[in-house]
């Protein structure tokens, strides 16, 4: 089965990421930041991840550059939540490694049609 | 979705007291560049959340309000005191808006326009300013990097591809670049993409591909050519969005091809996956990591951050009950143990004594469960101090001491009103106008301190003015006119203070907006003694005023008098108990229809025979025989109970008796003793207001008979 890690330091955020992927039929893992993420993407070793940019502790960024250039380096696809529409987050998200973005609010079947491009 | 409302909105009540907080701390320059972060982030999750929800307003006041955090984040903006106190007024209105969608009301529309525009100009001023402007852009400079898209010759192909003599075949060349890879894209899972628009043929060219052991990072990847027959006309922005993602990480090619496709070469039909790249990965790890050490970060951040698991209040409550219960059946333990011959071995003695040390660890564990810092009503308190002040035209700030004392929530809660109320009168009629308080050679601005500690197993809090303080003489007066006390009266300092408790009283010259709603003192030392709390009042003239409250730790143990009453137990809380008294020292009068009355300090205070008001027995017991218990209520009316014996002061956790029984008058609830048994705590403020009559109970007695029962 497909296992997503889901980053995000709001709550509400997590737990409508979670029911939506959750009701599509992933296994879905949650983290709270990106110093959290980087732990829970080594534990579970997931075949997505979707994460928040602004978080404390470590920011999305941050996460991202850490899986991609970290200790593991890694290869798995990393979609960006975002509020902002602007190319120059994209860019910078891109520039650190994301696969691709998601614009917060995300309609469901968006969010799902989006990740099954990205997974085998 | 229901729950993720709720969830939503006790994340944004959390996140604005932590908005509430970083604005102390900027206020008094404590802040830091961590401190607008979270704020900024607070504002900003809000916006996301309320954004999911399709509160418009909300997102949109929200975001107003990061674009003012983001500049001062930045640099591009100073947080001095004008800024501060928009982003005080702002937070508040948010929060107001927080309050409006969660209960679907409307907002006042007048304040919410004017702060909304406020905070445009706030950060609408540095878009003006060129230097300020280039010193910001210059900061997201670097993150832009040249895209390397190759359209050549795209449009003119899109024209035709609408145009009614739109070729069959589309044909894309596509070439990825390492970075592609690192990025986590599969071209066979883009090329999949591209299925759902048409008939697809993929051919890769091979002849770039190195023996994968020579191969630096930078070889070139392998290109593909794709060849679409479209289901439907398929325009160019279709396949565009297919490749969204990797636009800038590939080289794309997109163009039209009238002639059949070109075979010549064999096809790889659906994606290349054989034809993978180089392995993913980017340079050498020279990709700084910035972790930010949490140990660096200052207290507060680490306050806010504390992990929490949210429960249900009821399990917790049940918990609760069940440690009381584990605490009772000790206590009956104990006391069987006591009652074995001495002979029993000592080493079940010892064990004995651990558990009791458990239990009681556990009891006081449980306890802290139910108990939360008082910050967040502290918090509230400052919006009332910022509102108060600016209607009363006083200028005032609020000190905040002990903000991380731990209260039982339900008294955190019901603190709201009367802790309003006081600050309310402390900034209304205890500090001094501006122009007053210069000439009394005082800071302009009041100080209004709020602080809280644990004391003695009770919570203490303290709320102080540095205003004028109580005048005495004004407070007399108004007394005497209204009948409160008689010109010849005798009065110390503190007998004056404590008339500003009396129903009824006030003494603003004139009844102002802001504390003379007609409610007085006296609801506000109600509130605090139905919290089972004290309230007193110290004042000095020209120092100000302060008001302290005491309050039991937790609302579930009640320190009582266990007293007996017809062969039942009963508990009499101390809280409202004056004086114990043997009738023999006593005055007692009996009046004319059978009624006995105390002569104490020039008043007649009615005597009740407990057991007769309870309906134990008929009539009176012999009163030589027995002791009266002093009690005086919320409404300072006092009377005396009579008991048959006082046996000792103990601590008891309060039983609800309503889920089982129906409300008992006189009655406000159950205790279970060590031996078992049951006693009813007496509702003295119902027993002060019950009928005199002695005897002749017209209702069953509330006799709780059994060994333990589960409440």
């Amino acid at each position: 089965m497909t296992r997503i890690l889901a980053i995000d330091d709001s709550r509400t955020m997590r737990s409508m990421l979670q029911s939506a992927l959750a009701d599509a039929g992933f296994d879905v893992d949650l983290a709270e930041d990106g110093v959290d993420g980087l732990e829970k993407f080594e534990s579970t070793d997931p075949d997505l991840i979707i994460t928040d940019i602004n978080m404390p502790r470590l920011d999305g960024f941050g996460f991202i550059e850490g899986v991609r250039r970290g200790r593991h380096v890694s290869a798995v696809p990393i979609l960006v939540l975002t509020t902002e529409t602007g190319a120059q987050l994209k860019q910078r998200a891109r520039d650190a490694g994301a696969t691709g973005w998601i614009v917060k609010p995300f309609d469901e079947d968006k969010l799902i049609s989006i990740i099954q491009r990205l997974v085998a | 979705m229901n729950d993720l409302n709720d969830m939503f909105f006790q994340e944004c009540d959390d996140l604005l007291e932590g908005l509430s907080s970083g604005l102390d701390d900027l206020e008094n320059g404590s802040g830091d560049e961590e401190t607008v972060n979270s704020m900024f982030r607070a504002v900003h999750s809000i916006k996301g959340g309320a954004g999911a929800f399709g509160l418009d307003q909300l997102v949109g006041f929200a975001h107003a309000m990061e674009n003012v955090l983001d500049d001062v984040r930045a640099g591009r903006l100073t947080a001095d005191e004008n800024i501060v106190a928009l982003l005080f007024t702002a937070s508040d209105h948010l929060s107001d808006l927080v309050d409006a969608a969660r209960n679907g009301s409307d907002v006042p529309q007048g304040q919410g326009a004017s702060i909304l525009s406020d905070l445009k100009l706030a950060s609408g001023v540095t878009d003006g300013d060129p230097a300020t402007e280039a010193a910001g852009a210059k900061e997201e400079l670097p993150a832009f990097e040249p895209l390397t898209l190759t359209v050549d010759g795209a449009l003119p192909e899109l024209d035709e591809l609408l145009s009614p003599a739109a070729p069959e075949v589309t044909v894309i060349t596509f070439r990825a670049t390492p970075q592609l890879y690192a990025n986590g894209h599969d071209p066979a899972l883009l090329f999949r993409g591209l299925e759902d628009l048409g008939n697809l043929t993929v051919e890769a060219d091979l002849s770039s591909i190195v023996p994968l052991r020579d191969a630096p990072w930078s070889t070139p990847s392998p290109s593909w050519k794709i060849r679409i027959v479209p289901d439907d006309s398929v325009d160019e922005a279709a396949i565009r969005d297919v490749f969204e993602f990797v636009d800038g990480l590939c080289e794309l090619e997109i163009s039209a091809e009238t002639a059949p496709p070109d075979n010549a070469v064999a096809a790889l039909v659906d994606g290349a996956p054989e034809a993978e790249g180089p392995s993913p990965s980017a340079g050498p790890g020279q990709g700084v990591l910035t972790v930010v050490d949490p140990a660096a970060g200052t207290r507060k951040t680490q306050a806010a951050r504390s992990s929490t698991i949210r429960v249900d209040l009821q399990r917790v409550d049940r918990l609760i009950n069940l440690v009381g219960e584990l605490v009772i059946a000790e206590a009956m333990l104990r006391q069987s143990m006591d009652e074995l011959p001495h002979s029993a071995n000592g080493r079940v003695d010892e064990a004995m004594n651990q558990f009791k040390q458990l239990s009681g660890a556990i009891q006081e564990s449980v306890m802290a469960i139910r108990a939360q810092p008082v910050r967040s009503l502290f918090q509230r308190m400052s919006r009332i101090v910022r509102e108060t002040s600016r209607e009363a035209g006083k200028s005032a700030r609020l000190v905040t001491i002990g903000d991380a004392t731990e209260v039982d929530k339900t008294v955190t809660e019901r603190l709201v009103e009367p802790l309003t109320h006081m600050i309310r009168n402390a900034i209304d009629h205890g500090l001094e106008v501006p122009e007053k308080r210069r000439a009394a050679g005082k800071d302009e601005r009041g100080t209004v301190t709020l602080e809280a500690a644990h004391r003695s197993g009770r919570v203490v809090i303290t709320l102080r003015d540095d205003g004028a303080g109580i005048d005495r003489a004004r407070v007399r007066q108004i007394a005497e006119e209204k009948g409160m006390i008689r010109l010849e009266d005798d009065l110390t300092d503190p007998d004056i203070d404590n008339l500003l408790f009396r129903p009824g009283f006030s003494t603003a010259s004139e009844v102002s907006n802001l504390s003379g709603r007609g409610v007085g003192m006296d609801v506000v030392r109600n509130e605090i003694q139905a919290l089972g709390g004290r309230v007193s009042l110290q004042s000095e003239p020209g120092n100000g005023t302060s008001v302290t409250i005491s309050l039991p730790l937790t609302l579930a143990v009640l320190e009582g008098m266990l007293v007996r009453v017809a062969d039942q137990s009963l508990i009499v809380p101390t809280l409202p108990l004056r004086e114990m008294l043997q009738p023999g020292q006593a005055r007692i009068h009996t009046l004319c229809d059978g009624d006995r009355v105390l002569a104490l300090d020039n008043e007649l205070v009615p005597i009740t025979d407990l057991g007769a008001a309870l309906g134990y027995r008929d009539g009176a017991g012999c009163i030589e025989q027995q002791s009266l218990l002093l009690i005086e209520g919320d409404s300072g009316r006092r009377s005396a109970l009579t008991v048959d014996a006082i046996a000792e002061q103990r601590e008891v956790v309060i039983k609800g008796l309503e889920q089982n029984y129906q409300s008992i008058p006189g009655i406000a609830a159950a205790t279970i003793l060590g031996d078992g048994k049951i006693a009813l705590i007496v509702d003295t403020d119902q027993m002060i207001a019950l009928p005199v009559k002695s005897g002749a109970a017209d209702r069953p007695a509330p006799n709780v008979t059994g060994d333990a029962f589960h409440a």
